[in-house]
């Protein structure tokens, strides 16, 4: 099978996920972590010539308050990410990010994938190299689903789909509360 | 008949198989005779000219070739071309053959019954099989006595050939080095130039194999018998490369090469050819050449100039140029004065190369010129010689007070102003010019000749009406009175008074006083003199007046820097000038358009009076009342907006502190006329008190007078006036722009360099609830000039316009959308501020833009992406949050699911 055609079935497979979601949700009752509080100014922050380097809290602060495509909720919030699950090298340009499904049958786990894909695309220079994976042992399908998040034809053909890409701004949009 | 034939026989086998030389005479005296004919001599040689041997067939064709030398004459037509045709083919034939071939070619093209065509086959047979180098001198010789023998005969049939033929002369003379030979080569050479052959295209290649030989250098060996010398190598080689105007491109650069040349007779060589040539090239229609070679003589006799005299030695510059006059000073007197333009400039380019060479040319050719100027009597010719007369008279870089001229002086003025009274005005025109010239020079006048002259003037400015005569005399008058004031005032500004004022003389004359008036005055005693002369003739016509006032400016305009004449400008001409210009003001409540062009110039030179800042200007304080009346009373437009710049003008000029009584509440008129008029909203005089506000605000501004917050703030206060509020949305723009006619440097106003910057950093927040409380049509107008604060280059202004921008664009207004493309590009620029609080404010910016409606900004989106992906990379973590922000609603712009 050509990657095509795979990104092809990677699209109708989360479309599925999505026409279905409207009418059921998954995992009706999840658990609710507090938000984490903004990260304090600190002096060398306001210093013009003090070089910031890109630190895990900051990738952290790019997507915790990404909505979960099911629940009017953030990332953050149902836990699916963690401080402590980003790692980032910024001499290096590499960000890795684990994220955490709330069952593990999550059908949603890949369009959250997407979501912080597409997150930390949009928001970080192009010299970083993004990896973006399942937290090891949580997810049943955990191979797959890394599998389609690192092809980056399969990420970019998902993102044609203007279905697909609806939903992935919706996650991304910033909600006025 | 068999006889003959066995006799003749005889001598061919004796001179061919026998070597017996004194046959070939005897068989020519048998041809002579008619003994035998040629046809039978050569069946005779039949069978030697057939040979197997080159040399029995080389026996055999000298024979015939020395018995065609003695019988060529004889020879018929038919006779002839069968013998060319034997010739030609033998060409091809062996080396030992060639010189009796060639010989015999020679006598055959001395016939005179020379077959058409036959020349130039003869040539091409010539060109194509000998390689004339190649050979011994004597056969050389008489290829080029072929070549002579039918350039003569055959002229029309060569120049057939065109180039090939020039191009076959060059290929067999190249490298010629006999004398003999070269002194044909050179004739042919001569031939082919003077005959008008046509060059072609090896113009440059027949230049380059004859100038090789230049300069000539021979000494003929002791017992040269052919007696030829240096001298008539030199001249031949001369005739050739000065031939033709063609190669004077080439010529002129080989000659002031060789000058440098340390052989003498090279260097006399040089100097003589150059100067046939100069003589030959100034009468060729070519500029560039000509400018050339007057410069290379020019550049020669600055050379010869310098040259170290012996004791004993001649002259070489003398010796030169009189040559150069010997060749020159015929042409000046020739009837018919053809060459005169060119031995003018000849002479003129030798003589301006040094004062020496001045001296000697001048000395020489100024009395010819005199007296050939005396003997004619058509005005043509003698306008002719009073311009090359005024050549030589023009001073130059080189002139000295001890000219030579002076000893001309008396008769150079008489001929100047019997030049003068002519009735050409051809002739009138170019005495003037040496009129000028002489009086430029100290000690070629007398004080009674200037006198004289001055008069001369005065009549033809009041006499003559020719308008290229009149500008030449005001020209005239203009320049001598710069060196003569004296005369100008006792003479020449009486008598024009008396004119202008008798009341008599029509309009024209009156015009040509006034011009001539102000052209004389640029010396301030004659300033003095004049002016109020000037002043006089305003209670003429609207049209004389604006004449006049024209004449005043142009006074003012040449005496920018003279102190003196600044303060009587200020002292007498001002006063008047105001007083007119109120008149006129008055008048022109009903008058119409004449009158507004008047008031216009009498600004114009108020204006340009008021530049210089150390002149003190009388009654300061009555003056700015009565600009300040002007500009708030009167209703047309010109005159009131006139009035509060020049009013602007001097209060941004005065010394500090000074001035505070026009602006403080209780001491003036300003602030009442402001403050009341602008408060009175039905007030007829709203306009001229907002331009008067204006103005002086621009004033204060300028100078960084804390007096001009409290006026800007007055303007900010009009933007919400509804009659007035665009008005003073375009004055911003008045404030942030150069001013052409007042307040700017050029007129020496006071400008601090970063008035735009502070202005800015002051008001910008200002600016803003401007925006966004004015109307539309206001916005539109302040727009520009926020942007304009966004592209300064100061920091701070950046940051407190971006500030005050943010929220403006939270809210757009409407005008906004015809500015986005100037409002991104600035935005994004400094989003790479080095400030960084820049950048993050204009991150904030380029975030609020995203949520202006989607069809206005969408074309910017692929823009701005691209943009903001460079601060994502920001060392600074702040200005990366906004980055992200920013970028993030960029993305969802547009997109499904976006906005």
């Amino acid at each position: 099978m050509n990657s095509h055609q795979q990104a092809n079935r990677f699209t109708q497979r989360e479309l599925q996920v999505i026409m279905s979601g409207g009418t059921r949700l998954e995992n009706a009752n999840p658990l609710i972590f507090q938000r984490s509080g903004d990260r304090l100014l600190t002096a060398t922050d306001e210093d013009e010539d003090a070089a910031d380097p890109i630190d895990d809290r900051e990738i952290f602060d790019l997507i915790r308050s990404i909505n979960d495509p099911e629940h009017p909720l953030s990332l953050k919030e149902l836990n699916v990410v963690e401080q402590m699950r980003v790692n980032v090298n910024d001499e290096e340009s590499t960000v890795s990010v684990e994220f955490t499904p709330t069952i593990p049958h999550c059908s949603m786990a890949t369009l959250i994938g997407l979501s912080l894909k597409v997150k930390l695309l949009r928001s970080l220079p192009d010299r970083f190299k993004i990896d973006v994976h399942i937290t090891p042992g949580t997810h049943a399908s955990e191979d797959a689903v890394n599998k389609q998040l690192a092809d980056k034809e399969r990420v970019a053909a998902a993102l044609e789909n203007s279905q697909l890409l609806e939903v992935v701004n919706q996650c991304l949009s910033t909600r006025t509360m | 008949m068999a006889a003959d034939n066995s006799v003749l026989l005889g001598l061919v086998e004796e001179f061919v198989s026998g070597q017996v030389d004194s046959k070939a005479a005897e068989t020519s005296t048998g041809v002579k005779n008619g003994q035998f004919t040629i046809l039978q001599l050569v069946e005779a040689l039949g069978v030697s000219l057939s040979s197997s041997q080159p040399q029995t067939r080389g026996r055999g064709v000298q024979l015939l070739s020395q018995v065609l030398q003695e019988c060529y004459s004889s020879l018929s037509e038919r006779e002839v071309e069968v013998l060319l045709a034997f010739y030609e083919n033998r060409l091809k034939d062996h080396y030992v053959i060639i010189p009796h071939v060639l010989q015999g070619l020679k006598a055959l093209t001395k016939c005179s019954v020379l077959p058409p065509g036959s020349a130039v086959s003869v040539l091409k047979s010539i060109f194509q099989d000998i390689h004339v180098q190649s050979l011994m001198l004597a056969e050389r010789s008489c290829v080029y006595n072929i070549l002579i023998s039918l350039m003569e005969s055959k002229e029309e049939e060569l120049k057939g050939l065109g180039a090939d033929f020039i191009f076959g002369f060059v290929q067999s003379v190249d490298g010629e080095r006999d004398p003999r030979n070269l002194l044909l080569a050179f004739q042919v050479a001569r031939n082919i130039i003077q005959r008008g052959y046509d060059l072609g295209k090896f113009v440059e290649e027949l230049f380059e194999v004859m100038s090789c030989y230049f300069p000539i250098d021979f000494s003929p060996p002791p017992s040269d018998p052919r007696g030829i010398t240096q001298e008539e190598l030199v001249l031949s080689l001369r005739a050739v490369l000065t031939g033709t105007s063609q190669f004077a491109e080439f010529l002129l650069p080989l000659i002031i090469e060789k000058l440098d040349s340390d052989i003498q007779s090279a260097k006399v060589d040089s100097l003589q050819t150059l100067f046939v040539s100069c003589v030959q090239v100034s009468q060729t229609a070519s500029e560039r050449v000509e400018s050339a070679g007057l410069s290379a003589l020019s550049a020669l006799v600055s050379c010869l100039s310098r040259s170290v005299l012996n004791s004993d030695s001649e002259d070489v510059l003398q010796v030169f140029l009189s040559l150069v006059l010997k060749d020159c000073q015929h042409h000046l007197c020739e009837p018919d004065l053809k060459l005169v333009w060119p031995s003018a400039k000849l002479l003129q380019a030798a003589a301006g190369a040094s004062y020496r060479a001045s001296l000697i040319v001048s000395a020489a050719i100024i009395p010819a010129l005199l007296e050939q100027y005396n003997n004619r009597t058509q005005c043509a010719h003698r306008r002719t010689l009073l311009e090359v007369l005024q050549g030589f008279v023009q001073p130059t870089a080189l002139s000295r007070p001890d000219s030579v001229l002076v000893a001309f002086q008396q008769s150079l003025c008489g001929v100047v102003f019997s030049a003068l009274t002519e009735s050409s005005a051809g002739l009138q025109v170019t005495a003037t010019r040496v009129l000028s010239a002489l009086g430029q020079q100290p000690g070629l006048m007398a004080q009674t000749d200037v006198e004289k002259a001055v008069d001369h003037l005065s009549r033809l400015i009041l006499e003559e009406d020719d308008p290229k005569l009149s500008s030449a005399v005001v020209e005239c008058s203009g320049s001598l009175a710069h060196l003569h004031p004296k005369a100008f005032i006792s003479r020449l500004i009486p008598r024009l008074k008396e004119e202008i004022l008798s009341g008599q003389s029509d309009a024209a004359v009156r015009q040509r006083c006034v011009t001539a008036l102000a052209s004389v005055s640029s010396l301030p005693s004659v300033v003095q003199e004049s002016a109020p002369v000037l002043l006089q003739v305003c209670g003429f016509s609207v049209e004389e007046v604006a004449a006049v006032c024209i004449s005043l400016q142009k006074i003012a305009e040449h005496a920018r820097d003279s102190e003196e004449i600044g303060r009587f400008f200020h002292d007498i001409i001002i006063p008047h000038l105001l007083g007119l210009c109120l008149q006129a003001a008055l008048q022109t409540r009903d008058a119409g358009q004449p009158s507004e062009r008047k008031k216009q110039h009498l600004w114009d030179s108020t204006c340009h009076s008021f530049t210089s800042p150390q002149v003190e200007i009388p009654e300061i304080d009555r003056l700015l009342l009565q600009l300040e009346d002007l500009s708030c009373t009167c209703t047309h437009l010109f005159s009131f907006t006139s009035a509060a710049k020049c009013f602007a003008g001097l209060v941004n000029k005065r010394p500090a502190g000074t001035h505070r009584i026009y602006l403080l509440p209780q001491s003036h008129a300003l602030n009442f006329v402001i403050s009341v008029e602008l408060e009175n909203t039905s007030s007829a005089q709203r306009t001229q008190a907002f331009t008067l506000l204006l103005w002086v605000s621009k004033a204060l501004l300028l100078r960084y007078h804390p007096l001009s917050t409290a006026l800007t703030d007055q303007l900010f206060a009009l933007l919400s006036d509804p009659a007035l509020g665009s008005q003073a949305a375009d004055g911003f723009g008045v404030l942030m722009s150069d001013c052409l006619d007042v307040l700017n440097r050029g007129c020496h106003a006071d400008v601090r360099i970063m008035y735009r910057q502070r202005f800015f950093a002051e008001n910008s927040t200002k600016l803003v609830q401007g925006f966004n409380s004015a109307e539309q049509v206001k916005v539109n107008e302040l727009l520009p000039l926020l942007l304009e604060a966004l592209s300064c280059a100061d920091q701070a202004v950046q940051l407190s316009t971006l500030s005050c921008l943010q929220p403006v664009l939270l809210e757009p207004p409407e005008a906004l959308r015809n500015q986005l493309e100037a409002l991104f590009s600035r935005l994004l620029a400094l989003t790479t501020s080095p400030a960084m609080k820049v950048r993050i404010a204009s991150l904030q910016c380029v975030h609020a833009l995203s949520r202006l409606p989607e069809h206005t900004v969408l074309p910017f989106r692929a823009r701005v992406l691209k943009a903001l992906a460079v601060p994502l990379d920001d060392k600074k973590r702040l200005v990366r949050k906004e980055a992200v922000a920013a970028r993030a609603e960029w993305f969802l712009l547009g997109s499904p699911g976006g906005r």
